[in-house]
């Protein structure tokens, strides 16, 4: 336990942080590829081949070419700036999803285990209750109702995932609350509030950042499920995920190949936000490997 | 309780009860009280140093956790100076917390590894408004105070070692300059040849800033060192009390001279020839303490008399002891 970081002199926090990040590979290229897919998303409406949308019937569908790079479908519309557009209203609905979930359940879970008592227990009887539904057909039901406009299909996508953060966090909180150095903040005089963002919230980075992780990559996939089903994004928006739904009824036909980039797109983007979330955690723990 | 005629008190503990409850069951319904704190009172004149000593498990860390406040009295009371603590709301006593500080026992776990030396530091001056706009002057100050490099006050507490992180844990109680340390085990988890320094730095800040010392610990050497009273508690109860000298060279309960006994003298001649007092079984559970005396199930001297009647403190040879047989 002496000086760790003799040799390096004085570094910051901050500092010391993105080197430790620098230096998780996949993390890294996790986050190259998904700024690349990101940017080219957003801006889509100059980077993309084609407009949005335009179709050239008399093309017809076609295989991938030095035209079109990933071909075009049965309306002749070019494929792979079909797939950017879309790309949008994936990423935003994992992006807010991710947010709001993790934003409701820290909180939520914040409070429940460090207050304890009725509240925690009435919190915690709550997240089971979300866990032991099933919860695509409680999604299902409650788009359908409540109509699938993108700002719904966040509001119910994070209604569901939110539970997971608040038990994670609620249990960290349980074991943190008996540390010694949270006494000596309440002798320090330091107040509930304070306790809870200034001394348990750094301690509860690494998971907070993973579960935005996870729940970023769920909310992509679920709604690509929803989509499927035919109860996520309606055309004429686009997603992801209605994309291959409208791309698997062309299975048996030439065509076929157009179900594999949705799902590549959807797999690369997952696999990145993933690695992006190991990457912070470990870069967020101080007790990480000096690199 | 002892006669220490008219200088004024910094902390007076009188007929403290601590209880925890023990929870079980369906719906943790209570199923039984831990009295970990039996009716203890103590006084510290301003400036000096008590010491408690006493097992694992005697209630002497319950007692200083109530003194501050991290667990709250069942009965009794604590006086700091002309306040009266222990029966202060939770807001009205935050306006005299910071009169009295407590330095914890391990200082692996008392600092937040997330925060740096210089938040740490910080935070009890953000927290009662203290040294605004020269705040980081000030946490290079308490550095400096404890004997510690001002210049890392950017560094995090795993790059410091044991002792130095209980520095910093000594200088984050004395951030809100208080008049009364509560010192729990400060050096007990430390490495012998760190504790003697940290003792130094204790006894150095005393004299300086006339700081007034419950100074809790097992180790009965590093107690003698510093204290000016000493305590010597059993199973919740302080069995015997007084100046420091008197109680270890003539020690009059069973029970302090069974400890000290144990303690090893460096001079194989006197320590051959001592009489040594080996106590039979084991501490009872203090959710079930023995009637009477508390430690009449251990003591040599016990009559039917320990067992019918709680021997209450008596005044004897300028001490206070609390046992029947003290002849």
């Amino acid at each position: 336990m002496s000086t760790g970081t003799a040799s390096a002199g004085q570094i910051s926090g901050t500092r010391a942080m993105l080197r430790r990040f620098r230096h998780h590979r996949l993390a890294l290229a996790g986050t190259v590829v998904l700024v690349l897919l990101v940017v080219a998303c957003f801006g889509a409406t100059w980077i993309a081949p084609a407009k949005q949308g335009v179709q050239d019937l008399a093309l017809g569908p076609t295989a991938p070419s030095w035209a079109h790079l990933l071909g075009t479908d049965e309306l002749g519309r070019d494929y792979l700036s079909e797939l950017l557009y879309a790309g949008r209203m994936s990423l935003a609905i994992g992006f807010f999803v991710a947010v709001v979930a993790t934003v409701v359940g820290t909180a939520v879970g914040a409070v429940a285990g460090y207050v304890g008592g009725v509240v925690g227990e009435v919190i915690m009887r709550l997240t089971d209750l979300f866990l032991i539904v099933p919860a695509i057909a409680i999604l299902a039901l409650a788009l359908n109702g409540l109509g699938s406009s993108p700002v719904t299909i966040v509001l119910v996508l994070s209604g569901i995932s939110w539970t997971y953060i608040a038990r994670v966090v609620r249990s960290q909180v349980l074991s943190l609350r008996e540390k010694e150095f949270i006494d000596a903040a309440k002798v320090t005089g330091t107040s509930t509030a304070r306790i809870l963002v200034r001394h348990m919230l750094p301690n509860l980075a690494g998971i907070i950042t993973v579960n935005i992780s996870l729940a970023a990559a769920s909310a992509i996939i679920v709604e690509s499920t929803l989509s499927f089903l035919g109860f996520g994004v309606q055309p004429p928006r686009t997603s992801w995920g209605n994309m291959l739904s409208q791309a698997s009824g062309l299975v048996g036909t030439p065509q076929v190949y157009l179900l594999y980039f949705p799902g590549l797109f959807i797999l690369v983007t997952v696999l990145c936000v993933n690695f992006i979330g190991d990457g912070l955690r470990d870069a967020l723990d101080p007790q990480g490997r000096q690199l | 309780m002892t006669a220490t005629g008219t200088r004024s008190d910094a902390l007076v503990i009188d007929r403290l009860v601590t209880e925890y409850p023990i929870r079980g069951g369906l719906f943790s319904r209570r199923i039984g009280t831990v009295q970990a704190v039996s009716g203890v009172s103590l006084r510290i004149p301003a400036g000096q140093t008590f010491g408690l000593v006493g097992e694992t498990g005697c209630g002497k860390s319950t007692l200083g956790r109530t003194v501050v406040r991290l667990v709250d009295a069942q009965s009794g009371s604590v006086r700091l100076g002309d306040a009266e603590i222990s029966s202060l709301g939770k807001s009205a006593f935050r306006s005299v917390r910071r009169r009295i500080q407590l330095v914890f026992q391990d200082p692996y776990a008392s600092l937040n590894p997330r925060l740096s030396v210089g938040a740490i530091l910080a935070e009890p001056l953000i927290v009662h408004g203290l040294h605004t706009g020269r705040r980081q002057e000030r946490v290079r100050e308490l550095l400096e105070l404890v004997g510690l490099d001002p210049a890392h006050a950017s560094r995090f507490p795993l790059e410091f070692s044991g002792g130095q992180r209980q520095r910093i844990g000594i200088a984050r109680a004395l951030a809100v300059e208080p008049e009364v340390l509560v010192l729990d085990e400060p050096v007990s988890a430390l490495d012998v040849s760190v504790q003697a320094g940290i003792l130094n730095l204790l006894d150095d800040l005393q004299r300086e800033f006339g700081l007034t010392y419950l100074f809790i610990a097992h180790d009965l050497s590093v107690v003698r060192h510093l204290s000016h009273e000493v305590g010597v508690m059993y199973l919740g109860t302080i069995v015997e009390q007084g100046p420091v000298d008197e109680v270890y060279e003539n020690p009059l309960h069973p029970y302090t001279r069974a400890l000290l006994s144990a303690v090893p003298i460096a001079d194989p001649r006197i320590e051959r020839g001592r009489e040594r007092i080996v106590l039979r079984g084991d501490v009872p559970s203090p959710a079930n303490p023995p009637s009477g005396c508390r430690f009449r199930t251990r003591c040599w001297k016990a009559t039917d008399l320990c067992a019918a009647e709680t021997p209450q403190p008596r005044l004897l040879d300028n001490r206070l002891v609390a046992c029947h047989h003290t002849d």
